[in-house]
């Protein structure tokens, strides 16, 4: 653990924690900012990819000289043009990918796994000849039987998908290959004496659909590639030094031959920290000699980009009659898609998190099967296994009489708990959220007929990670503040109040900008809601850098020690008036010095930053549910989460309500269709339907702050735990409304309609 | 296919271009004119970040054919200033923080003025009905249903 910090004095902050203009509104309201499409180059062809009809099948042969033959058709990959990669896990945001697989999820090669695998790509003077280019190209196909279903997938006689999948995390190891690629295990005490001391044990399965992130952009890049080897990518990503990274190795580059630039980016979610296209478009540039532009379509992105795992979730809890929770236990089968690394180890870890238990068991089961390739959402893994497990404490407080928001206080994680998997906590904002939650008047608000009330908790660990930050100080004194985390939700905003705030001096006066990979060492991605807790720590570590050398320069100009200078409200200072009479120096004051003071100046971090604090919020939802239709009505939401200390109040707002929003439309609609040759029936948002603004109300939100003690200011991540309790606090609410107990996401009209009929049927509730 | 000539009005600037016949309104304003201030984010009339007026009326450029703007006026997210004063839905948009990634935020403000001129004082509802063709993916809506009230109060004059 990083050692603990003093804490800022919070009464006296200029900036942080208010909430000044986004310095890339302007941009962003006028249709300027140029996101991942929006870039066109000189000459620059026009790519598409060629994709799978075909759930499962050998690719026996692909001939794609009709293609090459069309005019204006400029260059065609295959497999052909990849190099074969070894096993080698690498991180990519907080799950873990491996370069054997990215190198066929990018391009298949022996196989097609899934209905829209990558097959082949050209490259056309347009894209309408491009479009054409790819009806040109024949693909030999044998199809193979294929299987969708998560617990299908796990029996002996399931159609493997990789012959060379051994499950690891078993003893002993296997001889025969199957399709669950790893089996993961947290467990703390002893669950057996625990469910021995339990006066009532609730035992329940549950059905999650996977989902897909959904972000408006779909994914795009330009490559250029020069017959030196210098190659550019424009992309629109969550981390474009993870893209170089892997395009560099993919492509057999020198990473200082390749330089990124991320684009403004519409959304990600945790979906844009992989790559699809961009080592395609830069193949296809090197082939061509011309800068080549890939955008996909929304029914790509649907059928080729990564939703997150749909799961069963097997949950046991005992609990003495006071409510006391003696033991847990979960079993956990996540979908991965098509390649190994479902985020089962992440979600086996938060199951439990939220609360203080003696005895807990997870058991988790990463398995493969025939879907795209699961990518990081928001939380990845942590709202599957919180979902059952917040349900069935739900249950349990029904069936012992007590209040669901005291059954968790009673059992609440706190300062000092040993978490199942691993740490123990510091402080964290558990029984602040659930306080906050109980005093909140949406709590006590009356109900109608039809209408139900559900809360629930969330928990997310959020990370750190390697950051650097330089802050130009320029010639008239304004900063230049250079940082390498792609800004998805407002993050320039924060991280340049954070400088203003070090500074001493006005937000005005600092321009954040999202450095190149060639500007700035590696950065890692926005993702793990790293964006502002590690930026604004990198900031403060930079700040005090160049603050030191405004000092020195200072001190050079009064002839004093350096000792003798302190930095205040913006400007250098005698530190005592021991040391002179001089007036004190303005930052603009020592931009103009600079060069007779020894020349230009700028502040530096370069750190790996640790101590992330985890963040844990609690969520009240009202519902009705229309018996006539089944249609479950959000009527009232509230987001209570601790932020440890919200630098920009309204983005630490908007990331509360946009997660809470997502997390309804997972409890209430979104779900992958497949056909039973397994094709993707519901490839657009007509039929895979997220939230729009008339299916919810406004989202009310508390911001509690409970001090992240690693951090000068006490910051937490924020992003990622909002998603985590919509789904059980609906489930719950559902629940109070109709008697109906939900095990199955999403609880969408036609199945709420049917559970609706059945239950009338048999004449009572269940 | 021979390209078709389109004369049109678009911002308010006599414009021409030549378009494929499968070429969308979108393709052109972006591919064409470099007007890549409207997004798109489905091609399928689903998601309003394409969202632009002709005639007056609103449509998604996505489902618009290019050839079909020949003698019409055209209005996007570009010509939604004036000069360097924004609109007041676009200020408003800034300082209620009512966008995260910003991608569907051109196509809503083409989409709220549109509703303001009609009715500068619609109900919270009538907002959300008349966005429920522009997704957000980032905001949950709450801040950008925020902003277009409070832009209709202050159009008012309330
Ligand atoms: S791009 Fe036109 S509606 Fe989505
Ligand atoms: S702000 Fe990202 S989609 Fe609306």
């Amino acid at each position: 653990m990083p050692d603990e910090v003093k804490l800022n004095d919070m009464d006296s902050l200029n900036w942080v924690g208010t909430r000044p203009a986004r310095p890339d509104g302007v941009d962003k309201v006028t249709g300027k900012a140029r996101f991942g499409a929006d870039l066109s180059l000189p000459g620059m062809l026009h790519g598409r990819v060629l994709r799978s009809p075909h759930a499962h099948a050998i690719l026996k042969s692909i001939d794609t000289s009709k293609a090459e033959a069309l005019p204006g058709v400029k260059a065609v990959v295959t497999r052909d043009d990849f190099n074969d990669m070894p096993s080698e896990f690498v991180p990519a945001g907080e799950m873990m990918v491996n370069y054997r697989d990215i190198v066929r999820n990018v391009m298949a090669r022996e196989k097609v796994l899934y209905d829209g695998h990558a097959v082949a790509a050209v490259a056309a003077t347009s894209a309408s000849i491009a479009r054409k280019a790819l009806k040109l190209i024949e693909v030999d196909y044998e199809v193979l039987p294929h299987v969708i279903d998560v617990e299908e997938a796990m029996k002996p006689e399931a159609p493997l998908l990789h012959d060379d999948l051994f499950t690891v995390g078993v003893e002993p190891a296997p001889k025969k290959p199957s399709n669950i690629a790893k089996v993961v295990e947290f467990k703390l005490g002893d669950v057996e004496k625990g469910f021995g001391e339990a006066d009532i044990i609730v035992e329940r399965t549950f059905n999650t659909a996977p989902v897909h992130q959904g972000y408006i952009e779909p994914h795009a890049c330009v490559a250029s590639v020069n017959a030196d080897g210098l190659a550019e990518l424009w992309v629109t990503t969550q981390g474009h030094y993870v893209v170089r990274g892997h395009c560099a190795r993919m492509l057999g580059m020198d990473i200082s031959k390749l330089k990124v630039t991320a684009s403004e980016i519409g959304g990600g979610f945790g979906g844009k920290t992989v790559v699809y296209l961009e080592p395609v478009a830069l193949a296809l540039s090197n082939k061509s000699g011309a800068p080549v532009k890939m955008v996909m379509s929304r029914e790509e992105v649907f059928r080729a980009s990564g939703p997150t795992s749909g799961a069963r979730v097997y949950v046991k809890v005992g609990a003495k009659s006071d409510g006391t929770i003696t033991a847990g236990h979960c079993e956990l089968k996540y979908q991965a898609g098509a390649f190994q690394g479902s985020p089962v180890q992440p979600g086996a870890m938060c199951a439990f998190a939220p609360y203080d238990l003696e005895n807990v068991d997870v058991i988790g089961y990463d398995v493969v099967s025939n879907r795209p390739k699961v990518a990081a959402y928001r939380a990845p893994g942590a709202p599957i296994s919180e979902f059952g497990v917040e349900c069935v404490i739900d249950e349990i407080a029904k069936k012992i009489g007590m209040d669901p928001l005291d059954i968790r206080m009673k059992n609440a994680a706190k300062e000092g708990t040993q978490a199942a998997y691993g740490p123990k906590f510091g402080p964290i904002g558990m029984i602040s959220s659930l306080e906050q939650a109980k005093a909140h008047d949406h709590y006590s608000a009356p109900l109608g007929e039809n209408q139900g009330r559900g809360v629930a908790s969330g928990f997310w660990f959020n990370i750190g990670g390697e950051t650097c930050v330089t802050m130009n100080v320029n010639e008239d004194g304004t900063v230049a503040l250079l940082t390498g985390t792609p800004d998805i939700g407002g993050s320039r905003a924060s991280l340049s109040m954070m400088a203003a705030e070090e500074l001493g001096i006005d937000v005005d006066k600092v321009r954040p900008m999202i450095a190149d990979t060639a500007s700035l060492p590696y950065t890692f991605l926005t993702g793990g809601s790293r964006a502002t807790f590690a930026g604004t720590t990198a900031i403060i570590h930079a700040s005090k850098d160049a603050i030191d050398k405004m000092r020195a320069r200072a001190a050079q100009f009064w002839d004093v020690s350096i000792d003798e200078v302190v930095w205040e409200n913006g400007e250098a200072r005698p530190a005592s008036t021991n040391v002179g009479d001089f007036d004190p120096l303005s930052i603009e004051d020592i931009a103009k010095l600079a060069n007779s003071t020894g020349g230009p100046i700028s502040g530096r971090a370069e750190i790996n930053v640790q101590g992330a604090g985890p963040s844990i919020g609690t969520h009240i939802v009202d519902v009705e549910v229309d018996k006539e239709t089944g249609r479950v009505e959000i009527l009232r939401y509230t987001v209570l989460q601790d932020a440890g200390k919200a630098v920009h109040p309204s983005y630490v707002e908007g990331q509360f309500q946009g997660g809470a929003v997502q997390g309804i439309g997972w409890a209430l609609n979104e779900e992958y269709i497949y056909d039973d040759n397994g094709r993707l029936e519901n490839a657009g948002f007509l039929d895979y339907r997220i939230p729009v603004a008339s299916d919810v109300p406004m989202i009310d939100t508390v911001i509690v702050e409970v001090p992240n003690p690693v951090h000068p200011y006490g910051v937490r991540g924020v992003g990622e735990t909002p998603i985590v309790p919509p789904m059980a606090a609906i489930n719950a609410a559902i629940e109070q409304a109709t008697g109906i107990r939900f095990t199955e996401l999403p609880m969408s009209p036609p199945k709420v309609l049917k559970a609706l009929d059945e239950a009338a049927a048999s004449g009572g509730d269940d | 296919m021979p390209k078709i000539h389109v004369t049109t009005t678009i911002n308010g600037d006599a414009t021409e271009y030549l378009c494929e016949p499968e070429q969308t309104l979108l393709d052109v304003l972006r591919d064409e004119l470099n007007l890549t201030g409207s997004k798109e984010g489905c091609s399928s009339g689903d998601c309003g970040a394409c969202s632009v007026m002709v005639d007056g009326r609103l449509v998604c450029s996505c489902l618009v054919m290019g050839a079909e703007a020949e003698g019409r006026e055209v209005e996007t997210i570009e010509g939604m200033a004036d000069g360097e004063a924004l609109h007041p839905l676009q200020q408003k948009f800034i300082d209620h923080a009512a966008l995260q990634c910003g991608v569907c935020t051109p196509g809503i403000l083409v989409a709220a003025k549109a509703l303001l001129e009609q009715n500068d004082d619609p109900t919270e509802t009538e907002v959300r009905y008349w966005l429920a063709g522009n997704l957000c993916r980032c905001t949950g809506y709450d801040k950008i249903i925020r902003a277009v009230l409070d832009t209709a109060a202050e159009i008012r004059g309330a």
